[in-house]
This record gives structure tokens, sequence and C-alpha cells, in this order.
């Protein structure tokens, strides 16, 4: 909402000071100010000048020579590049020493070999408009008494004024008009406001008879008041008021239509006017619509109307006008329309907003409907003001208004207790103070002596639909009263703050993997459309009802395409050896019960140039720094993954996710090159599950015995298994086995590799003896010879 | 025998004196202390000498013994560190030359930015909340005091999904769902923030993307007010941002708070930079999670978290938080 400081003053005139300092009381009443101009400066050395003579530059076909007369009966010759003026014409002319709106200053020179002493100048150049094709002709602009010479402003009778543009928030169906920001104000600069009085001679003729109003749904109009107006004519608007509707954002388009728009502004009041001549009887129905009725609107486009959409029919109950959001084709105002009806009516707010969502059909005057018009005196005001310029123009209101009404909002007095709204705020303000301050803006607020204890009877205004509860009242006591005076105090959690444990670990995660020399990246969870099935996935995702751009239409189920992308975007730019995690949400599908997909936290992590091991060992690092329990890798081949190089990841008997190198074939279709590392986990449940339990061990002071033993082993048993039986032979009394040497060639048979491991030997308590080292060697030869059928080698 | 003794001794150091190495220099000091040396042998003609000449003649050898031993130890300890030294000369690297590295990872910026933020929070005796960044319109918006119809619900550019009926299920606009889901399933007093990921259709561009990260905080408890929601952003933004920034707060409008406030904070020049918006808890919003807006009262505040790690670092293009761009990354 754009208001002008002098149209304020027309309802507040002592609203005077600084611009910026009225902006931010503004802002602080929650009028935001997004943008301050201050119009109607004119650069001083801009003067009225006459145009005397016109003649063609001797050495130049871009420019041309005028001669001036700036005040001193002239001539006095410029160099210009616009051909728009004729001999006689008025026009802006700047001086020589002026320095102009963007800096540049006006010196005498010449422009291939002529002099010239000024310059003619475009509404743009000394910022009055947008034109900048020509030099702005000012011979209907001027005002009576306008002399060659005259400072250009006091010439076209400009004031300067300043514009805000403020935002207005939703709940504030008041502050979208002139007026209403004007109230809020004037209560917070202390100063009077009221309304001008907008009478006009009464006529003899009466509306009855002439206007017929059926409400026939009173849910969806509270109110509808009509007048009737005679000898209209539809020509242009004054200077004054397009002045003031550009200014405010809107484009000037007849007398009437102008007139409708600065009432809207100025009051808050959408009003429409029809043909009243293309309306039988007068008679207007107004109703929700029905099903599959059909309505041209005003804009030439036919609508297909709803139940939840409100008409308004005529006679024959035949929709002429949509509710609240736009007129009708066939009882519009034409140039030859001499009668008028002019209805100000009040429509149920959620059924505006339905309308125009559905149509999108959003306008100034649905905005204000949207968030609830004045159903009480605003239309009343309205009515004159808009009777009162019309008269302007030679109108004639006749006598009478059509007042029907329907279901209009409770305005009983709200029950609000001091006590409540000072516990609210944190203030102490007496009863007597809030009522002070609600009394400013129109409220009312009398002091009620009640059982518990008195309390303030409040009766919002109607200007303020949105307003209905002591609490809404409350947020007006602190608006006015002021947030910034509102003493700021500590409150103090009675509990501790803290991480829970699974964000604890998670950042435990993210430090390790960093420490590992890992970076995180964060791409955004959108996939195109096809990129699931080009990482092998199913193409099981959510899809998006409303996206931007197809490529962000897709929500991930993995992880694996959008670490893909930052892959291949990385290598794109030469960068290599790339070392990405990621711990972030996906969404699978959800169980049938809920409408919400499966959504939840995994990790994963990527490892450019390595191979399936390089994720293997960052498994085995977070195994050991979470203490995860029986860490398995089973067999498997995993979506998107190496077929011959990918296992399940088992913790604890469940699956939980998968590791080894990305499939060829997905790293060909998204262009990524060399091998892939992958591991990824399902981390909430990985972290949600059993994990962290560490059982203190007394360390050995014995001395420890160390054998090692190699084991040719056919490739389709995993060392796994191997290590398994090791372990299970030497028992409490194996300290440690470690796989230190593979070996496939010569020596070892084909389709066998090599797999020798160093075991030590210990008790808490003694020395082994040799006899006993010997037989947990033999028993372990033993153990992995029976089940996994290797040979020991010697 | 003294003048004996004598000789072997100087026999001795001028022996020990051409040694250049410690191997050379113990097979010397075996040679002429060692048990077959000419000292120990003399030793044993003592005994053959009377008490008083034995006497003397073994102060002296006792003399000459240590007077040995000594120049031996000196000269060992000369002749380690010439060794050392040459050894450690031998040894001399170009620290600067190649080596293999340890290559630290990074943590993203927006987790830093997130980290940080809780930090303080926990700090203030706050807990962190988290939800789903797939919604319903219910926690999104309906609990939330905003109607199907209403206006504010057009504000949210919300991105929906297909799933469930048209616009019923969505990416959620704010982490306000979050308060939600935390009154629903707990009891006041509570005390959280709540960061994550939310979504608006934006076109990425240099200042704007379609997924960004917010955070959320939310008080209810006995007797909260809206002076304890100012002091709270104050306490925050001093910690945060340091003492010297100032805060204030501008009535503004959301459904699910009343007052409403929109939260500024100074910068360096005297301006005012808007960071979020804040209120206290609409009682709508509280009946709604069965809480008794009589009995507790509460505030909730919000504000984003990628523009905190844009302003600190003065990133000129926020695409770069999703870019993952290794040259990016690893500069944080």
């Amino acid at each position: 909402m754009k208001v002008l400081l002098s149209w304020l003053r027309e309802f507040a005139p002592d609203i005077d000071g600084d611009p910026v300092e009225l902006g931010e009381r503004l802002s602080a009443l929650g009028l935001a100010v997004e943008d301050m101009t201050v119009t109607g400066e004119i650069v001083p050395g801009v003067v009225l000048a006459k145009v005397l003579d016109l003649r063609p530059h001797p050495d130049a076909n871009k420019i041309q020579l005028v001669d001036v007369d700036p005040g001193d009966g002239g001539p006095l010759q410029v160099c210009c590049g616009a051909f728009n003026m004729t001999v006689g014409d008025l026009i802006p002319f700047a001086t020589i020493g002026t320095t102009m709106p963007n800096g540049m200053e006006i010196a005498q020179r010449p422009m291939r070999g002529q002099m010239s002493n000024g310059m003619c100048c475009s509404a743009t150049e000394i910022g009055l408009g947008a034109d900048s094709d020509g030099i702005l002709i000012l011979n209907d602009l001027v005002v009576d008494g306008a002399e060659l010479g005259m400072p250009l402003a006091d010439a076209l009778g400009i004031v300067p004024d300043v514009l805000w543009d403020l935002e207005v928030n939703a709940n504030r169906p008041d502050a979208m008009s002139v007026a209403g920001v004007a109230r809020d104000l004037a209560a917070s600069l202390g100063v009077e406001f009221g309304f001008p009085d907008y009478e006009v001679a009464a006529s003899d003729e009466t509306i009855d008879g002439l206007v017929n109003i059926e409400v026939l749904d009173p849910d969806l109009c509270g109110r509808f008041a009509a007048r009737v107006l005679r000898n209209v004519t539809v020509s242009t608007s004054p200077q004054w008021m397009q002045q003031r509707l550009i200014a405010l954002g809107m484009r000037p388009i007849n007398s009437i239509v102008d007139i409708s728009n600065y009432v809207m502004l100025e009051l808050g009041q959408p009003n429409h006017t029809f043909d009243l001549d293309t309306l039988p009887g007068g008679h207007l129905r107004v109703r929700r619509a029905h099903e599959g009725e059909t309505l041209v609107t005003l804009d030439g486009v036919t609508r297909e109307l709803l139940p939840t959409d409100g008409v308004i029919a005529n006679g024959a109950d035949e929709a002429v006008s949509l509710a609240g959001v736009m007129g009708g084709e066939t009882t519009e105002i034409s140039p030859s329309t001499t009668n008028v009806l002019l209805e100000m009516a009040w429509w149920d707010p959620p059924s505006i907003s339905r309308t125009v969502k559905r149509l999108s059909l959003p306008s100034e005057a649905s905005t204000r409907f949207r968030r609830g018009a004045d159903w009480g005196e605003s239309i009343d005001r309205a009515m004159d003001r808009f009777v009162q310029l019309a008269s302007l123009t030679g109108a004639i209101a006749l006598s009478g208004q059509v007042d029907v009404a329907g279901n209009t909002p409770n305005r009983a007095p709200v029950r609000v207790r001091s006590s409540k709204i000072n516990g609210l705020l944190g203030t102490d303000l007496t009863p007597e103070a809030m009522a002070r301050l609600l009394t400013s803006i129109g409220f009312a607020a009398v002091k009620v002596a009640g059982p518990g204890g008195s309390y303030l009877g409040v009766t919002i205004p109607t200007w303020r639909w949105d307003t209905t509860t002591e609490t809404d009242i409350a947020e007006e006591v602190a608006r006015l009263y002021g947030y910034e005076n509102i003493v700021r105090t500590v409150p103090r959690a009675a509990m501790a703050g803290g991480l829970s444990p699974y964000q604890q670990d998670r950042r435990l995660v993210r430090q390790i993997l960093v420490g590992a020399g890992c970076d995180e990246t964060l791409p955004m969870p959108f996939l195109a459309p096809g990129d699931l099935r080009r990482a092998g996935l199913p193409e099981d995702g959510v899809t998006l009802s409303n996206p931007l751009v197809a490529e962000e239409s897709v929500l991930r189920t993995s992880l694996l395409p959008g670490q893909l992308k930052a892959i291949a975007y990385n290598q794109s730019y030469g960068s290599t050896d790339l070392r990405f995690f990621e711990i972030d949400h996906v969404y699978r599908p959800g169980p049938a019960d809920s409408v919400l997909p499966d959504e939840r936290e995994f990790l994963a992590v990527a490892l450019t140039g390595h191979e399936a091991p390089a994720a293997v060992a960052v498994l085995d690092l977070l195994e050991s720094a979470l203490a995860l329990p029986n860490v398995q890798l089973r067999p498997s081949t995993p979506a998107g993954l190496h077929p011959t190089r990918s296992a399940d990841v088992v913790i604890a008997g469940r699956v939980r996710g998968n590791v080894g190198e990305v499939d060829p074939s997905v790293l060909d279709n998204y262009g990524v090159s060399g091998r892939v590392a992958w591991l990824e986990l399902d981390l909430e449940n990985v972290l949600n599950g059993p994990h962290g339990n560490r059982k203190y061990t007394p360390v050995s002071k014995q001395p420890a015995s160390s054998i090692d033993l190699a084991f040719e082993t056919a490739d389709s048993v995993a060392a796994a298994a191997v290590e398994a039986q090791l372990r299970r032979a030497g028992g409490a009394l194996l300290a440690s086995v470690d796989l230190f040497d593979v070996y496939r060639g010569p020596g070892v048979a084909e389709g066998c590799r090599s797999l020798a491991y160093r075991l030590r030997f210990q008790a808490a308590d003694r020395t082994l003896t040799d006899t006993e080292v010997s037989t947990l060697r033999q028993a372990c030869i033993d153990a992995v010879a029976s089940k996994t059928k290797a040979k020991l080698r010697t | 025998m003294i003048s004996q003794l004598e000789q072997i001794k100087n026999q001795a150091l001028a022996e020990l004196s051409t040694a250049t190495t410690v191997d050379a220099l113990d097979s010397l000091e075996s040679a002429h202390l060692g048990k077959k040396s000419p000292l120990t042998l003399l030793r044993r003609e003592l005994g053959t000498m009377d008490p008083d000449a034995r006497k003397s003649a073994g102060q002296a050898m006792n003399d000459a013994r240590d007077e040995l031993d000594s120049a031996f130890a000196d000269a060992r300890s000369r002749l380690a560190a010439a060794e050392r030294a040459v050894q450690l000369e031998a040894e001399r690297l170009d620290l600067t030359e190649l080596r293999a590295p340890i290559r630290r990872g990074s943590l993203h910026l927006v987790t830093q930015a997130r980290d940080r933020l809780e930090d303080v929070f926990v700090g203030m005796g706050f807990t962190v909340a988290e939800g789903p960044e797939v919604e319903t319109a219910w926690y999104n918006f309906e609990a939330l005091n905003i109607p199907e119809w209403h206006p504010a619900r057009g504000s949210f550019d919300t991105i929906f999904v297909n799933l469930g009926e048209p616009e019923e299920v969505m990416l959620r606009s704010h982490t306000s769902p979050v308060q939600i889901r935390t009154m629903e399933s707990g009891e006041p007093p509570i005390y959280i923030v709540a960061p994550g990921r939310t979504f608006r259709t934006d076109s990425a561009d240099a200042t704007h993307l379609p997924a960004f990260n917010q955070i959320e905080g939310l008080v209810i408890d006995r007797g909260i007010t809206m002076g304890d929601l100012a002091g709270t952003i104050d306490e925050f933004v001093r910690e945060f941002f340091g003492g010297e920034v100032k805060t204030r707060l501008r009535p503004s409008y959301f459904p699910f708070t009343e007052p409403s406030a929109e939260f500024d904070i100074s910068r360096p020049d005297g301006s005012w930079l808007e960071l979020g918006g804040c209120g206290m808890v609409h009682p709508n919003v509280l009946r709604n999670c069965g809480i008794d807006p009589e009995e507790w009262q509460g505030f909730a505040f919000g504000f984003g978290i990628d523009r905190l790690a844009v302003m600190r670092y003065e990133l000129d293009d926020i695409r770069e938080l999703v870019n993952n761009d290794v040259r990016f990354l690893q500069q944080f």
C-alpha cells in the first residue's frame, strides 16, 4: 500500500516532520516502510521556457537547433536530440550551471560546431515520470499565472510530497487505505484525526423503486448497499486525481473508474459500478454461483463458476458480476452510460479468498475483501465520497440508499483483562492507559465491574475484521505502547539444555569423517525425472505437484544420485581425488497408513579414484568410533552398485546400508570418470539402534605369543569366514587376529588366494606354555580347514 | 714401580688422544684398563710389597686409574658428540620437500552455522528438536492457525507433492511444524530450537534457493512474556554476533503468533538488518496442541541459517552452498 503525505494530511493535518522519522514511526506501528520517495522536488535551475524557433543543424541529422525563451526574451540557442516540439511549445529547460539528478552538469558547449546553451528536458530527466521519449511538453500542465523563467515546480504548481510504500500485513484491512494509515499515524503522533465532510446537494428524485436488491445467501454477503447516479458522463479525470492514482500505482482509465479507484484507495472500500440501463428493473440478486454457471468477466474471459463463488445476478437470475472479485462484461460502464448503479458491499473473506485463489484473479478490490473490509461506517462514507467526486463531473445522485443486510461478524464487546495483557506483554499498564491507547485508533473501551474483578469491555471497530479476541487486543496495546518500550527479560529454563544422544552421535560421525579427510556436501534433495533410473535405483521417488523446473521435480530416495551429480560437477572443473560425505534426508514410499513418505536421515560416503576396500575402511572407522555391534558384510548386489564389488552392511542382524563401489554403468550415466568407492547407511536406524556399549577388559601384563598362519583359500570363501573360524577356535586366549597379506600367483592354486594371518595369544593371568600355544595353533588350523576348506600353507 | 706406572699412564693417554671413533676408544680402554691391561697386571705386584710401600704404590695406582677413567670418559663423550653431529648432518632434510599429506576434510558452512546456533541455544537451556521435511497441511498450516482460505497461505509459495489429496502434503515452508509436533508429543515447559531445511517456490539465483535452512525457537512455560521474547533474542544475538550488536522488534503479522514482530539486528554503520520473525504463540496454536493458553504462554521465533553463512563469509552467490564445489567446500 502506497500513501502520500499530502493525502494523509487530509485526515490528520498535523502530521508533520522529517520524512525519515515519520517512516520509522510507520514501521514501528507495523506498517513497514519498504520504500520512500520524496516527490515534486525539481532540480533548481530547471525553468519554464518557450520554443521560439526550430532549425536543422547544418552538420548533423540526429540533433536540431532550438531557439528558446528562458524568461529573458531569448532567443537562446540549444542543440537538442528530440524532434517532438513545435514552435510555441512550453518546455522544461535546464539552464547553464544546473546539476541534473543523474549528476550531469549543464554547461555551455559546442555540438558539431554549434553552441548549445542549456538543455531541453524529458520527463525522466527531471524526475517527473517514466517517459523518456522526447521533450516533456507542458502546454496543458502549467498553472494559471505561470511565467517563462519561473522555477518549474512553481510553474506546474507542484508541491513537494512524500510517497511511502508500506508493507501492510494480512491482519490490517484498515491500513489498506490512506485514511486508515492516517488514523494509525495520527494516534502514534498524538494528533487529531478525522474525516472531511462529503456532503453534496440532495437530489429531488429518490432511489425508491429503481433498485431492487435481494441477498439470497446472507453468509456470503454481510451488507449490500446501492445508490443511483444520473447524468453520468464518462470522460477524463482531473490532473490532481490522475496524479494521485499514478503515485499510488494505479493507471487512470476514465472519470468513473478513476473515482471508483480513488475512493477505494482513500477509504479502503472497494466498490463497483453497473450501467443501470443494462439491469431490467434495477434488480440484483446476491447468491452463490450454481454449479457450472458461467460468466464473462470484464477482462473478456469466460469463467466457469462453482458454488464456492459468490455472484451478483440480474432479475433473470443470470450472473452479471463475480462478487467482490471482478465485474461482468454485460453490465459494464460504457462511453454511452448515463445512469449508474453504485454498489458497495461486504463479502465474506474466506469466500472471496477461495474464488481468487481458484481463478488466480487477484485484484486491488479482492485484496481488500480477503482481509475483511468494513461493513460499517466506511460503506456510508465511501458512498458519500463517490457521490461527491462524481458530482464534480456533473453527475447527480438520487437521494436515498438501498441497504440490505446479511450476516455480519459479531461485535459484542470483548472481555479484556488488563492482568492478562500485562502478563502477556511483560508490561505494567493500568486499564486506563490501555483504554487510552485503544481509543486512539477507534476502539471503544469501557471499564466493567465483573464478578471476578473488573475488566475492560472493548468494542472492536467494524474496520478491523481480523481483530476478535483478547490476544488481538493485546497486540494493539503493544503496537501503540511501542514494542521498544517493553522491558527485556530472559526466562531461565528449569531444565538443562543439550543435544540428544542422536544429535551428539551425528556430530561425532561428521567429525570422524572430516578427520578422515572427507568434505561434507549438502546437495538439494531434488532430482530430475530419470535420475533414479540412471543411478540403477527404482523410480519410486515422491514427485512435486508444482516444481519450478523439471530438473527439480522428484525427491531423492537415496543420496547416490546427488553425490554422483556433485562428483560429475567437480570433475568437470578438473577436481580429482574427491572424498565426499553427506548426512541428509531421503524420502521413500511411506507405509500404507500414512500419507507422508518414509523420511529418514542417511549417511553417504563417496571416494573417487578408490576401490571398494576404501569404503569398507570408512565403515570400519565408523564401527570402531560408534562401537557398532556385530557389523557384517553380507554378499549382495545392491541397486546401483558394482555387482561383484558390493555388499549389504548388516548391523546387529539388520541390513542398514550397503558398501562397495558404484556400478560402472551408473558412473557412465552420470559422466563420472574413474572408480567411486561408496558407503551408504541408514544413519537414523544405525544411531537409534544399539551401539556405543564399551566394556572394560583388564589389559594383560603377561607376555603374548604370536604365530603366523597362511591359508590357501578359495576365492568364493570370504576372508571374514576364515577370520570367524580363527576367532572361534582361538577363543578367549586369542588376543588379536590381523590379516596382513593377501597373495595370488605362483605357489597358490588357481581360483584361490593365500590369506596370511598373525595371531596373538595371551592370557590375563599367566604366561602361556609352548604346549598351550601349539594346541591353540592346531585348533585354529583344524577349524579353518574343516569349515572353509582352506589349506594351511607350509 | 712409580715410574713404570707413570709410563703406563702416559702411554695410555698418548694412545687415547689418537682415537677418532668411539669403537677405537672402546678397544683402547679395554687394552689399558681391562683385566689384562698393564695397569691391572701391575696391581698384582702390590701383594709382594711391604705394607708402607704398598700403601703409597696403591694410592698412586688408584690415582692413575682415576685419571685414565676420567680421560676415557671425556674422550668418549667428545667422540660420541662428534659422531652424533656427523650423523645428524647426514640426516638433514628439506621440510618443504614432498611429503605425504594428511588431508583435513571440511564441515559444510551450513552445518557449521547450524552447530554454532545450536550451541548458543543449548547454552541458554534449549534442546534441539527436529521434524520431517515433507509435511501435511495440518502441521504446516492448519495447526499454526492458517486455515485453508487464509491469504497468508499464498505468501508461503508452497511446494506441494503428489501424495494424498491435492495440497494435502507439501515440503514444509517453514520449520514451524516442529513446534506443533513438539507440543503434541510433549508437555510444557518446552524450550526448543528446531533447525532444518525449508522450501519455497523460489527460483535459484544469487540470493535465493528453493531449499534453504531455518532455525525456529519455541518456549512454552508459565508466565512467559513478550519481554522474555525480546530479551531472549537480545541475549542470543549478543552471544552469536557479539556484544555490540543491538536488536529491535517491529510489529508484524504471522497467523501463529500474537503479538507478532520482525526482529532486526544493528549493523556497524547504525542501520538495521531484518533477521527474522517472532511473536507470542497464538492461543489457537496452543489449543490445537492441547495446551491451555490460560495456564501456559510462550514465544516463538525463526530466521534463516544460510543467510548467516552468506553474511559471515560475504558469499556473493548463495548457490555455492548447494553446488558442492570442492574448491569452495575446502575453504572452510
